[in-house]
């Protein structure tokens, strides 16, 4: 009743072209960012920002990256967590050797890094296509974390061999290493989110996003009509692993604060690929939507029974908690194998018709 | 108004005339392994005209359109077109050129709605950097306005306003098809290759599609090349035709004269023995 654009005329294609045409749609956005911004940082609990919050909007922005890889171009790769790895650690050799510049350009620009190394192992996608590409991306994997390892250069020869995020800070707040309050850390990481989700909707809507799309779903008629493959899937892969890398050195500086290269294995890949089949492949909506449910459900169904009141052994909890994960994630792809996305627009469609069925 | 619009063939170095040889193919020849698609075949297409190709299943009419647009590379032969010898070449150049084409089994890119799928034809004339693109703002915007614009010109002509934002996934055959021939258009080709545009479809879409095509040369000055089986159809709208079996040439002419030939009537009947 409330979700109507009758009466909303547009009167020019950019009108038409927005990301929310509808002015609700535009409404409903500014409240979630309202809420986002002001209402979880006042009223949320240290743990709640901190354990779900922070780990989710991070692994989101992964899956916006994996999401632009395999839900716009149709290239899958298994090579996420590696390359999240090469954006941690990248920003960690920046932020160290270049103390006095700040944190958050090293974390944008760590993406450039992953970026590079992303276009190196998406070569073989010109020549394989589907689930060989994905073994294919596996080798990036494997490589990489063997590198993670082995190269001591990169962990600045730690003896532990793990990374950690030094104690940096913005316009006198402190942001990342040891005592960098959750606040301040969501508020960055909500804000890169933010910044770097419109730039990837920017980018999927236009020409670039329609040629990675063409490519997808039909890749000699794109041939045919003028789309080079090779540039095209490249770029796919550049910017998809820049996402990923970024995510990576979020998790480093934002999340855990120190980190081993065992961190960045291919589970952390499969975590992110089924964020993005259940979220809804191609779409950003999607990608939200399925780092909500992977990320963030876990860590509610582990804490619910102590907050109802139930004492559990935690042991209990933690198996209890992988079945119902499993059971819900063959659900929801049996109910709705296009995902979360596709669940939205249906749930929007019906509203705009309520109270009739059609 | 808007510069680029007519600046679609970056090629051209000259014009054209109707009339004149646009492309031409002298003695093609192509195989696979020891099957041979192509023999020596020759003809050429004149700027403006609509040219059939036809022939009984098999013939390699469709091998020929893959030739033409350099996704088959024929192990013999010449192919000059705008009065260039042609070299190899990879299938996205002759999409520069000014070369589109349509599908035998409709190619659409199901996941992308009418507009996105015809605004996809254009893919080659928008050129704004990734910077802009990123941003969305100024001349990334301006870009996609305007080709936007012009996709809507598109659609109006195809008369397909109705389910500019459907996914193509949804549409019946025949409008698939159309918006297929949208798509091609929206390359502003100079040489549109139509394979089989009329198959599948019943009578009234068949006469609408061809008014269509006949309107594409008409209003954009197109010159057309179409495999077409539906005889009645090619006899109609084709200036002239080239008619394949098994690989060969068996004839080529006018619709009167392609009709009144021996070898076609063989072809197409079959001959007593």
């Amino acid at each position: 009743m409330f979700y109507r654009e009758a009466g909303q005329f547009k009167t020019g294609y950019a009108d038409d072209m927005a990301v929310f045409p509808i002015r609700q749609d535009r409404i409903g956005i500014a409240v979630i960012l309202a809420i986002a911004y002001l209402a979880v940082p006042m009223f949320g609990s240290p743990f709640f920002v901190s354990t779900i919050m922070i780990p989710m909007l991070i692994l989101t922005m992964a899956a916006i990256g994996l999401n632009i890889l395999t839900g716009y171009a149709g290239l899958i790769s298994l090579g996420t967590g590696a390359f999240m790895g090469v954006g941690a650690y990248a920003c960690f050799k920046l932020a160290t050797a270049f103390p006095d510049v700040n944190v958050l350009v090293w974390v944008l620009a760590s993406g450039f890094f992953s970026a590079a190394i992303g276009v190196v192992f998406g070569l073989p996608s010109l020549r394989i296509k589907g689930l060989y590409l994905a073994v294919a991306t596996l080798a990036a994997q494997f490589f990489l974390q063997w590198c993670f390892v082995r190269i001591g250069w990169l962990t600045n020869y730690s003896s532990s061999g793990s990374i950690e995020a030094a104690r940096r800070s913005l316009f006198g707040v402190q942001i990342t290493g040891p005592g960098a309050s959750e606040t301040a850390r969501y508020l960055c990481v909500l804000t890169l989110l933010v910044a770097l989700t419109w730039i990837a909707s920017n980018i999927v809507r236009g020409r670039i996003g329609r040629k990675w799309m063409m490519v997808r779903d039909m890749d000699i008629a794109a041939e045919l009509m003028g789309v080079r493959l090779l540039p095209t899937k490249l770029l796919a892969f550049a910017v998809s692993s820049y996402f990923c890398g970024v995510a990576g050195a979020m998790l480093l500086f934002f999340h855990y604060g120190s980190m081993e290269s065992i961190a960045f294995n291919i589970e952390l890949s499969f975590q992110v690929l089924f964020m993005v089949i259940i979220g809804g492949l191609g779409s950003l909506i999607g990608s939200y939507l399925g780092a909500g449910f992977i990320a963030a459900l876990p860590v509610v169904i582990k804490f619910a029974p102590q907050i109802l009141g139930i004492e559990l052994p935690s042991a209990v909890v933690d198996q209890v908690t992988v079945m119902i994960i499993g059971g819900l994630i063959i659900f929801f792809l049996i109910v709705e194998p296009h995902g979360f996305a596709r669940l939205w627009q249906i749930g929007k469609q019906k509203l705009r018709v309520w109270p009739f069925p059609y | 108004m808007m510069a680029f619009v007519d600046t679609g063939r970056r090629a051209g170095p000259k014009p054209i005339a109707a009339g004149e040889v646009l492309l031409e193919v002298e003695g093609i020849s192509l195989a696979f392994g020891g099957v041979k698609a192509l023999n020596s075949i020759s003809f050429d297409i004149r700027k403006g005209e609509v040219r059939a190709i036809i022939g009984p299943n098999g013939a390699g009419k469709t091998s020929m359109l893959n030739v033409i647009n350099g996704f088959y590379h024929p192990q013999h032969g010449r192919i000059t077109y705008r009065g260039e010898v042609r070299r190899r070449q990879r299938p996205d150049t002759a999409a520069q050129q000014g070369i589109s084409r349509t599908f035998q089994n409709v190619a659409l890119f199901k996941g992308l709605t009418t507009l996105e799928n015809i605004m996809a034809g254009r893919a080659l004339k928008m050129n704004v950097g990734f910077f802009w693109q990123c941003l969305r703002v100024g001349p990334a915007l301006n870009e996609e306005i305007a080709h936007r614009r012009k996709v809507e010109e598109i659609i109006d002509f195809l008369e397909i306003e109705h389910i500019r934002k459907v996914p193509v996934g949804k549409l019946p055959y025949g409008l698939k098809k159309r918006v297929e021939l949208g798509r091609a258009l929206a390359q502003e080709p100079e040489l549109l290759l139509l394979d089989e545009p009329m198959a599948g479809m019943n009578l009234e879409e068949k006469e609408d599609m061809s008014r269509f095509i006949l309107d594409v040369r008409e209003q954009f000055g197109t010159t057309i090349a179409l495999i077409e089986h539906d005889m009645g159809v090619v006899m109609d709208i084709s200036d002239r035709v080239v008619v394949l079996d098994y690989g060969r040439k068996i004839a080529d002419g006018t619709p009167d004269e392609v009709q009144k030939n021996q070898d076609v009537i063989d072809a197409y009947l079959g001959v007593q023995h």
